[in-house]
C-alpha cells in the first residue's frame, strides 16, 4: 500500500531544499529579482536608468508579440504599427485633452485591443508568410497615415509632450520615477500574461499553433481564440507604445518605421519566442545590440548586428530562454 | 656673503611663489572649462541619419568629420584636438533622444553640433534646453527654430524655407512687378513655410499677384492635375515648393503641356543629379533657385585661395566624393564656423560662453559662402544666414545672377 506513495514523496523531497519546497523557493527568487530591479535605479546614472526604462518598454511590446507569434503561431511584421497607435493615443490624449499621463494607458490598451481584433478578423483567412505580409501592410501604412491625419497627429512635425512630473515628496527625479511607473506596468503585464497563458486560453492558443485541425476537433473555437490572441497581443504592444510616448516626450511618424516592427520580431526570436521571461531578454537585445554594434564598427554596424543575430540563432535556436530553460532543468536534475 | 645669498634666495623664492600664485589665479580666471573640455581635447556631439530612409543626408556628417580630421592633423585649436563624436540615429526621433542623452550625460560633450533632421531635433530640443546644452547650427530648414524666447539654447544655420521664399518674393516684386504667380506646395509645414514667405516677400501686392495655389500630399502619385489647374489660372510665374520627387514631376509636366512660366524651385530640390536629370535636363532649362554657397564645380571660383583650400581638403579627406555634392560645401562651412567660435572662445570654453558667442556673431565671413554673404546673430536673432543669391539652370549647371538678396524680416 505504501509503495505507490514513495515515488511521489521522493519527487517532492527532490524538489525541496532546507525544508522549503520548490514553489516557495521560486517565490523567494522572484521577490529577490523584484527587489533587485527596484534597488537598481539608485545604483545607476540617470542615463542608464533611462536605458533600462526603454528595455522594459520594449519587453512589454515583445511580450505582446510572443503571445501572438510564440504561443499562437501567427507571425506579425506589423507590431510597430500598433506600438505607434498606442503612442499616438497617449500623445493626443495628453496634448489635446490634458489627460494625465497615467490615465492614457487604459484608453491606449482598449484602442489597440479593438484595432487588433479588427485586424485579426481578416487575418483569420491567412496563415504563416501570408499573414506576415498582411501585417507588414500595417507597419508600412502607419507612418503615412499619421502624416495624412495631421489635424490629429501633428503630421510631419509630430507632437511634443510635457514631461510628466514625479509626485512631490518622494525625492525621485524624472528618470527614476518613470522607471518605476514602467516597472509596475511590466510586472502587471507579466502577471496578466502568465495567468492567460498558463490557463485554458493559453492551452487553446498552443493547441491551435501546434495542430489547428486537432484543436478544432477537440472543440476549440479556432477563430475566436485567434482573434483573442491578436487583440491581447496588440493590447500589450499598444500599452508599450503609450509608455514610450510618455518616456520619450515626443511622437513623430519617423519614430515608427518598419524597422521597429522587425526589431520586435528579432527581440522575440532572440529572447525565446514562446516564453514570458524571453521578452525581457528581447528588450535588452533591442535596446543594446544596435548600440554595441555601433561601438564595435562605425563603418558597418548593421553587419555586426546581423552577425550577432546569426550567432544567437545558431547557438540558441530557440532563443536565450527557450534554449537555456531545458538546459537549466537538466542541470538541476543532475545536481 | 652667505647671509646675502640666503636672503637673495629667499627673495627669489618669495617672488617665484608669488608668481605661481598670481599665474594660477590668472589661469583660474581665464581658463573656464565646461564639460567635455580638457587642455588637450574638446568633445562635440552629433547625430546623423547614416542609415534608414534619409541615409543620403548623412553625407553632411561625413563631411564634418573629415573637416575636423583636417583640423586635428594640423594640430587642433590651441593645442586641443576636436573630438567630433557623430552617431547614427537612423532618422528615428526616439533614437536621437537616446543617443543625445548618451552624448550629453555619459560622453559629457561640450555641446551638440549640426545634428540633422526636423523631427529628430524636435525630439531633443526640450531636453537640451532644460539641460542648458547648446544645440548649435542644426541642419534643418524649418522656420520654427528661430525662437530665442522659448528655446534659447537652439540655433539653426542655413536660411530657412521662410527666408528663402521671402527672397523669391522680393525678387519677383522688384523685377517682375506685373507677374501673375501660381504656387505648387507640399501640404505640410515645409510647403506652407514657402507660401507664407512668398506672401511676406511680396508685401501688399501679394493678394493681387498670387493668382492660384495648389497643394499636394506626399501620398499623391503625381502632381500632374495640380500643374494643369495652375496653368489654367493664366499665371506666368510658378513657385514649386516640393521635395525632389515631386519637383521633378512638376518640371516635366510644365514642359510637356507647353507652359512657359518663370519657374522658381525650392532649394532642397535644386540637386542636378536628383531632380534635373530625372526630370530631363532640356526640360529644366531656365529654372531658378537660390543658394548661399559656392558651387564646387563653378569655374569662376577655381583660382581663389579659399576654393583651393577646399579642393585640397576634398582631395585629401574625401577622395571618393563628387565636387558637385553641396553637402561637402555645407559641412565644410559649418566646420569653419565651429572652428571660428572655438578660436574666439580662447580658454573660456563653457556651454554658456559658446552659446553667447553663437548668438552674438557680427558679419562673420566664412570660406565657400558666396561673396557678400555673412553670418550674423543677436539675442533676438537666432538665424545666422539670411542672404542668398539667385541661380538659373542652363541645362548643364547652375549660373548665379543678380545681387545677393536678404530675406531677413525687417
Amino acid at each position: 500500500m505504501e509503495k505507490p506513495v514513495a515515488p511521489a514523496a521522493r519527487e517532492v523531497a527532490g524538489d525541496s531544499y532546507a525544508g522549503l519546497n520548490a514553489g516557495v523557493w521560486r517565490l523567494i527568487g522572484v521577490l529577490a529579482l523584484i527587489a533587485l530591479a527596484a534597488a537598481l535605479p539608485f545604483a545607476l546614472s540617470k542615463y542608464q536608468v533611462f536605458e533600462l526604462t526603454m528595455v522594459m518598454i520594449y519587453a512589454i511590446a515583445v511580450l505582446g508579440l510572443n503571445i501572438l507569434t510564440g504561443y499562437n503561431g501567427q507571425i506579425s511584421l506589423g507590431h510597430g504599427g500598433f506600438f505607434a497607435a498606442g503612442a499616438y493615443t497617449a500623445a493626443i490624449l495628453m496634448h489635446r485633452y490634458g489627460v494625465p499621463y497615467w490615465a492614457t494607458l487604459p484608453p491606449a490598451a482598449l484602442i489597440c485591443f479593438v484595432l487588433g481584433v479588427l485586424f485579426g478578423l481578416p487575418a483569420l483567412r491567412f496563415e504563416g508568410p501570408y499573414l506576415a505580409l498582411v501585417t507588414l501592410a500595417m507597419a508600412l501604412a502607419m507612418p503615412q497615415l499619421l502624416k495624412y491625419f495631421d489635424t490629429w497627429t501633428g503630421g510631419q512635425q509630430g507632437i511634443n509632450l510635457v514631461k510628466p512630473l514625479p509626485p512631490p515628496g518622494l525625492g525621485l527625479d524624472h528618470d527614476r520615477w518613470l522607471y518605476f511607473v514602467v516597472f509596475v506596468v511590466l510586472l502587471l503585464a507579466i502577471r496578466v500574461a502568465a495567468n492567460l497563458l498558463n490557463g485554458r486560453t493559453g492551452r487553446a492558443f498552443v493547441a491551435i499553433r501546434d495542430h489547428p485541425i486537432a484543436a478544432t476537433a477537440m472543440g476549440i473555437d479556432t477563430a475566436r481564440y485567434k482573434t483573442i490572441a491578436f487583440g491581447t497581443s496588440t493590447l500589450f504592444t499598444g500599452v508599450a507604445g503609450a509608455l514610450s510616448a510618455i518616456v520619450i516626450g515626443f511622437v513623430a511618424p519617423e519614430s515608427f518605421s518598419l524597422f521597429l516592427s522587425i526589431s520586435f520580431l528579432v527581440g522575440s526570436a532572440v529572447g525565446g519566442i514562446a516564453t514570458i521571461s524571453g521578452a525581457i531578454v528581447g528588450g535588452f537585445f533591442i535596446q543594446f545590440v544596435p548600440n554595441l554594434a555601433n561601438d564595435i564598427s562605425d563603418a558597418a554596424p548593421w553587419a555586426i548586428y546581423g552577425l550577432a543575430m546569426l550567432l544567437f540563432m545558431y547557438a540558441m535556436p530557440r532563443g536565450v530562454v527557450g534554449s537555456l530553460g531545458p538546459w537549466l532543468a537538466r542541470w538541476k536534475r543532475q545536481a | 656673503m652667505g647671509v646675502m645669498r640666503t636672503r637673495k634666495h629667499a627673495a627669489t623664492g618669495l617672488a617665484a611663489a608669488a608668481g605661481v600664485i598670481l599665474a594660477s589665479g590668472l589661469a583660474w580666471a581665464a581658463d573656464q572649462y565646461g564639460p567635455g573640455v580638457t587642455d588637450s581635447e574638446i568633445k562635440l556631439g552629433n547625430t546623423m541619419p547614416y542609415s534608414g530612409p534619409a541615409s543620403g543626408l548623412g553625407t553632411l556628417g561625413k563631411a564634418e568629420a573629415a573637416f575636423f580630421a583636417m583640423i586635428n592633423d594640423q594640430g587642433g585649436v590651441n593645442g586641443r584636438k576636436i573630438n567630433f563624436i557623430t552617431r547614427d540615429d537612423g532618422y528615428s526621433p526616439p533614437k536621437t533622444l537616446e543617443i543625445t542623452r548618451h552624448l550629453v550625460e555619459e560622453e559629457q560633450v561640450l555641446l551638440m553640433f549640426s545634428a540633422l533632421g526636423t523631427a529628430t531635433n524636435t525630439a531633443v530640443q526640450d531636453y537640451l534646453n532644460d539641460s542648458k546644452v547648446p544645440q548649435l547650427f542644426i541642419a534643418t530648414g524649418a522656420a520654427k527654430w528661430d525662437d530665442p524666447k522659448h528655446h534659447p539654447w537652439t540655433i539653426a544655420f542655413t536660411p530657412n524655407y521662410h527666408i528663402e521664399s521671402r527672397i523669391y518674393g522680393r525678387y519677383i516684386g522688384k523685377s517682375l512687378p506685373n507677374a501673375k504667380i501660381a504656387v505648387l506646395y507640399q501640404n505640410d509645414d515645409f510647403g506652407k513655410d514657402y507660401l507664407v514667405g512668398l506672401r511676406e516677400g511680396l508685401g501688399d501686392k501679394a493678394e493681387k499677384m498670387i493668382v492660384a495655389t495648389k497643394s499636394y500630399e506626399t501620398t499623391d502619385p503625381t502632381v500632374d492635375s495640380q500643374i494643369v489647374t495652375l496653368q489654367g489660372s493664366g499665371a506666368d510665374v510658378l513657385l514649386t515648393a516640393a521635395v525632389p520627387k515631386f519637383a521633378a514631376q512638376a518640371i516635366r509636366k510644365v514642359y510637356d503641356i507647353g507652359w512657359k512660366p518663370t519657374h522658381f524651385l525650392s532649394y532642397p530640390s535644386s540637386s542636378i543629379g536628383g531632380v534635373m536629370k530625372p526630370a530631363g535636363l532640356e526640360k529644366s532649362v531656365g529654372i531658378i533657385s537660390a543658394t548661399p554657397f559656392k558651387d564646387g564645380t563653378d569655374p569662376q571660383w577655381q583660382d581663389t585661395a579659399e576654393f583651393k583650400d577646399w579642393a585640397g581638403w576634398m582631395q585629401k579627406y574625401n577622395s571618393a566624393a563628387n565636387f558637385g555634392d553641396p553637402f561637402y560645401v555645407d559641412g565644410y562651412i559649418r566646420g569653419q564656423l565651429m572652428l571660428t567660435l572655438i578660436k574666439t572662445a580662447g580658454n573660456d570654453l563653457t556651454r554658456e560662453n559658446m552659446m553667447k558667442l553663437a548668438t552674438s556673431m557680427r558679419d562673420v565671413k566664412l570660406p565657400m559662402l558666396l561673396p557678400g554673404i555673412t553670418a550674423s546673430t543677436g539675442p533676438d536673432d537666432y538665424q545666422p544666414l539670411k542672404q542668398m543669391q539667385l541661380q538659373r539652370f542652363d541645362g548643364n549647371t547652375w549660373k548665379l545672377f543678380g545681387e545677393v538678396i536678404s530675406g531677413s524680416g525687417s
